[in-house]
C-alpha cells in the first residue's frame, strides 16, 4: 500500500463523509428539535438533484442552478412541513413514519412523472472537469470543489446555530418547546424554518453529488438508511455527533472498499475474498453503529436532555 | 402506471373490436417501471413496429401482443409469464431483459407448451443443461459478448488489465467471460455492490486501479451506474494511464444521456453483435424507421425484440398458420431464416444464435450526433461454451 493510494482514498472518504453529513444535519435537527421522524427526508435529497439538473437546462450555468435550487428546496421544505409535519408533531412516531414514508412515495412518484424514469445526467462546466496535483497526489478538481462547499456550509451552520439569535431560539426550543413558547418564541415559524433549512442542506447534497453519480429516482430511498444510522450514531439532535458520524462513515466505507479484500485475501482464497468484502464493507458502518450503541446507547454525543418536551 | 393503464384501455378496445377469428398472441413480458424502463420501452417499441411491418399479421391470423411489466422482480415476472401462459392461454412468450426474471419463468412459460423466446437475457443454464426444444434466444448467450472483447484485448496487446463489475450473478459470469479469453496478466479486481442500493461512487476502486499499475481497465456497468462510472473515469484523469473497455455500458440508450451530460464518450471501444449500421436490407429498413416512428436510435435491445416478433412470424408461417403444429413451428424457427437485423446466422443445438461479434466505437456522426460504428469483426459464428452441455441434438 503506497502513501498516494491512501492520501486519495482519504480524500474520497472525506468527500463522501461531507456530503453525508449535510443530509444528516436536517435529519437530525428535525428529530432531534422538532421530534419528527421524517422519511421523507431523502426525497429532498433527490429533489435537489433534480431541479439543479432542470435549471440547469434552463440557465446552462451550472453554479447557478445549484444556487436557484436552494430556495425551491425551501419552499418546498416549507410546503411539505404544513401539509405533512405539523399536524403530526406530538403525536406518535408510528403516525409520522406513515405519513412521512407516504409522502417519500407520493414525492416519488410526481417526480417519475415529471423526470422521467431514466433520470437526468448533469454536465459540469469544462473547469471542473479535470484533475489538480497536491502534494503528488492526482485528485478529481470537483471532488475538491464539493469538500470546500460542504464545509462550508457546515462552518455556517455551526455559526447559525451557536452564534445567532435563530441558533438561541432553536436550541431553547429544543430543550423545552413550552417554556420558549410562553417566553414568546414563535415556534410554529422555527419549526418551519428549521424544516426548511434541513431540506435546503439534503437538496444542497443531492445537487452537488448528482453530477457524479446523475439524478435518478433511487437515489433519496439509498441516502436516507444511511443519514439514520449516522444520527443515532452521533447522537439523536446533536450537529457534531452528526458531523463526526458521518465523517466515521464516509471513512470507513471508502477504506473498507479500498483495502478490505485484499486484507481478507491474505486469510481466504480470492475468489472468496473478494465476494465477501463489498457485503462486509456495506456492513461496516452498521456494524459501527451497534459498537457505538453497546457503549453510548445514546449515541457519540448526545444532546442535553429535554425537559419537559414529552 | 400512467402507460400501463393506457396501454391497458388500448388492448381492452382491441379486443373489444376483435372478431372470433383465431389470432396470434404474444405475450410480452418486460420492465416497464423503475428507472429500467427505458430499456422495456426501447423492447417494446421495437416489437409494435415489427408488427407493423408486418401489417399486423401473421400468415393471415391477426398478431395480439400482451404486454407486462415484471417490475425487474423475478417472482413478479414469474406471475406475469403464469397468468399470460394460464389465462391469456398465449402461444408465445418474449421480452425478458433480466437473466434472473427469465430463470424464474422458464418453468411456467414451457410447462404450458409455449414458445419462450429470450429477447435479452441470455443465462449460461438455459444455454446448457436447462435447455428446451422449445426455448430459443435473438440475442446471445451471456458469456459470449465478454469472451470477445477479451479477444479485443489480446489483440490489442494488451498485457495487464483491472476489472471492475458489479457484485451479482450477472457481474461476475461477464468477469469470468473476459478471463476465459484474455490471456494477459489481472492486476486485480474489485466487485461493488449492487441492487437496489447500488453502489454509485467509485473512488476507492478508480484510485485503486490507477496504482494497480494495469495498462487497461475492464468494466461492466448496465443503466444509470453506467454513467456515474464513466463520469467518474473521465474526472479521475485515469483515461492517460489507461484504455477503457466495457459491455453493456455505452448502448443508444444512454448514449444522448451522455452527451447532454458531459460525459465525453468519443472513441470508447465495447464488443456487440449487431450495430444500427449493419449494412443489411433488414437492418437499414428497421433503422430507418424506427428512427422515423420514435425520433431516436434504436438499442440492441430493440434489434432483439424486432427479431424476436419476426422469429415468431417465421414459425407461424412455417406451420401454415396452425397454431396447434408445435413441431412445424419448432422447424421453421430453428432454420433461422427469417431475416435478422444482424444478417445471417444459424441456431446451435441450444437454441442460441451462432452468429458474428463486433467491435464498435463511438464516434460523431453527421450533424454531431454520436452514433456507433462497426470497427472490425472479432468473431465468426460464434457459439457460446455451454452448448455442448445441451442434450437436444
Amino acid at each position: 500500500m503506497d502513501a498516494t493510494l491512501i492520501a486519495s482514498q482519504l480524500v474520497n472518504g472525506l468527500q463522501l463523509g461531507l456530503l453525508l453529513f449535510l443530509v444528516a444535519a436536517g435529519l437530525t435537527l428535525t428529530l432531534g428539535v422538532l421530534d419528527y421522524v421524517n422519511l421523507a427526508h431523502g426525497a429532498f435529497y433527490m429533489l435537489g438533484a433534480f431541479f439543479s439538473a432542470s435549471l440547469l437546462e434552463l440557465t446552462g450555468d451550472w453554479p447557478l442552478s445549484v444556487l436557484l435550487a436552494l430556495p425551491l428546496l425551501g419552499l418546498t421544505g416549507l410546503i411539505t412541513e404544513r401539509l405533512v409535519a405539523r399536524p403530526l408533531y406530538g403525536k406518535s412516531h408510528l403516525a409520522q413514519v406513515l405519513a412521512s414514508f407516504g409522502l417519500l412515495l407520493v414525492i416519488g412518484a410526481l417526480a417519475m412523472l415529471i423526470w422521467g424514469a431514466e433520470g437526468r445526467a448533469i454536465a459540469l462546466p469544462h473547469a471542473l472537469r479535470g484533475q489538480a496535483r497536491l502534494f503528488g497526489v492526482v485528485l478529481p478538481v470537483y471532488r475538491l470543489v464539493i469538500i470546500a462547499a460542504a464545509l462550508a456550509v457546515a462552518a455556517l451552520l455551526y455559526v447559525l446555530l451557536h452564534h445567532s439569535r435563530f441558533g438561541v431560539r432553536v436550541r431553547a426550543a429544543a430543550a423545552n418547546p413550552r417554556v420558549a413558547q410562553a417566553l414568546g418564541i414563535d415556534t410554529h415559524r422555527l419549526h418551519a424554518m428549521l424544516f426548511a433549512l434541513g431540506a435546503m442542506l439534503a437538496g444542497l447534497a443531492g445537487a452537488l453529488i448528482a453530477p457524479i453519480t446523475e439524478a435518478s429516482l433511487a437515489m433519496g430511498a439509498q441516502v436516507i438508511i444511511i443519514a439514520f444510522v449516522i444520527i443515532v450514531i452521533g447522537g439523536i439532535g446533536s450537529l457534531r455527533g452528526a458531523f463526526v458520524a458521518a465523517l466515521l462513515a464516509g471513512l470507513i466505507d471508502t477504506f473498507g472498499r479500498a483495502f478490505l479484500d485484499t486484507l481478507l485475501a491474505r486469510v481466504l482464497p480470492l475468489e472468496a475474498a473478494e465476494t465477501a468484502a463489498p457485503a462486509l464493507s456495506a456492513m461496516s458502518i452498521y456494524i459501527l453503529m451497534a459498537l457505538v450503541l453497546i457503549a453510548r446507547p445514546r449515541g457519540l454525543f448526545p444532546p442535553p436532555a429535554r425537559g419537559g418536551a414529552a | 402506471m400512467l402507460r400501463k393503464l393506457v396501454a391497458a384501455g388500448a388492448l381492452l378496445a382491441a379486443s373489444a373490436t376483435a372478431t372470433l377469428a383465431e389470432e396470434v398472441k404474444i405475450g410480452f413480458v418486460t420492465t416497464l417501471t423503475t428507472p429500467a424502463a427505458v430499456i422495456g420501452r426501447d423492447m417494446l417499441d421495437a416489437a409494435k413496429l415489427a408488427v407493423k411491418h408486418m401489417g399486423g399479421k401473421m400468415a393471415g391470423l391477426d398478431v395480439k401482443l400482451i404486454v407486462e411489466d415484471d417490475g425487474f422482480r423475478p417472482d413478479i415476472g414469474r406471475q406475469k409469464t403464469l397468468k399470460l401462459a394460464t389465462r391469456d392461454k398465449v402461444r408465445f412468450l418474449t421480452g425478458y431483459i433480466w437473466s434472473h426474471v427469465l430463470m424464474a419463468s422458464r418453468k411456467p412459460a414451457l410447462d404450458s407448451g409455449a414458445f419462450l423466446i429470450s429477447a435479452n437475457a441470455g443465462p449460461a443454464p438455459l444455454a446448457g443443461k436447462l435447455c428446451h426444444e422449445n426455448f430459443f434466444s435473438t440475442s446471445w448467450q451471456n458469456d459470449q459478448v465478454p469472451m470477445a472483447l477479451g479477444e479485443v484485448l489480446n489483440r490489442k496487446g494488451i498485457k495487464s488489465l483491472y476489472v471492475i463489475v458489479p457484485n451479482y450473478t450477472a457481474g461476475k459470469n461477464i468477469m469470468a467471460g473476459v478471463l476465459r479469453t484474455f490471456r494477459g496478466e489481472v492486476k486485480g479486481r474489485d466487485l461493488t455492490k449492487w441492487g437496489k442500493d447500488a453502489q454509485l461512487d467509485f473512488s476507492a476502486e478508480l484510485a485503486k486501479a490507477a496504482a494497480s499499475g494495469a495498462e487497461a481497465l475492464f468494466a461492466f456497468y448496465p443503466g444509470k451506474a453506467g454513467g456515474a462510472f464513466l463520469k467518474q473515469f473521465n474526472q479521475s484523469g485515469l483515461a492517460k494511464k489507461m484504455k477503457l473497455f466495457t459491455v453493456f455500458t455505452v448502448d443508444a440508450i444512454s448514449l444522448p444521456k451522455f452527451s447532454k451530460g458531459g460525459i465525453d464518450v468519443r472513441g470508447h471501444r465495447s464488443t456487440m453483435f449487431w450495430s444500427q449500421d449493419l449494412d443489411n436490407p433488414v437492418n437499414r429498413r428497421f433503422v430507418a424507421d424506427f428512427r422515423k416512428e420514435y425520433g431516436r436510435d434504436p438499442s440492441f435491445y430493440a434489434a432483439q425484440a424486432y427479431d424476436a416478433i419476426n422469429l415468431i412470424r417465421a414459425g407461424v408461417e412455417g406451420a401454415k398458420g396452425d397454431l396447434t403444429n408445435t413441431a412445424a413451428i419448432r422447424a421453421a424457427m430453428l432454420k433461422a431464416d427469417f431475416g435478422s437485423v444482424r444478417g445471417a446466422f444459424r441456431y446451435g443445438r441450444n437454441h442460441f444464435p451462432v452468429q458474428d461479434f463486433y467491435l464498435r466505437e463511438v464516434v460523431e456522426g453527421q450533424n454531431g450526433k454520436w452514433t456507433f460504428k462497426v470497427v472490425e469483426k472479432i468473431y465468426d459464428d460464434h457459439q457460446d461454451p455451454y452448448a455442448a452441455q445441451c442434450a437436444l441434438k
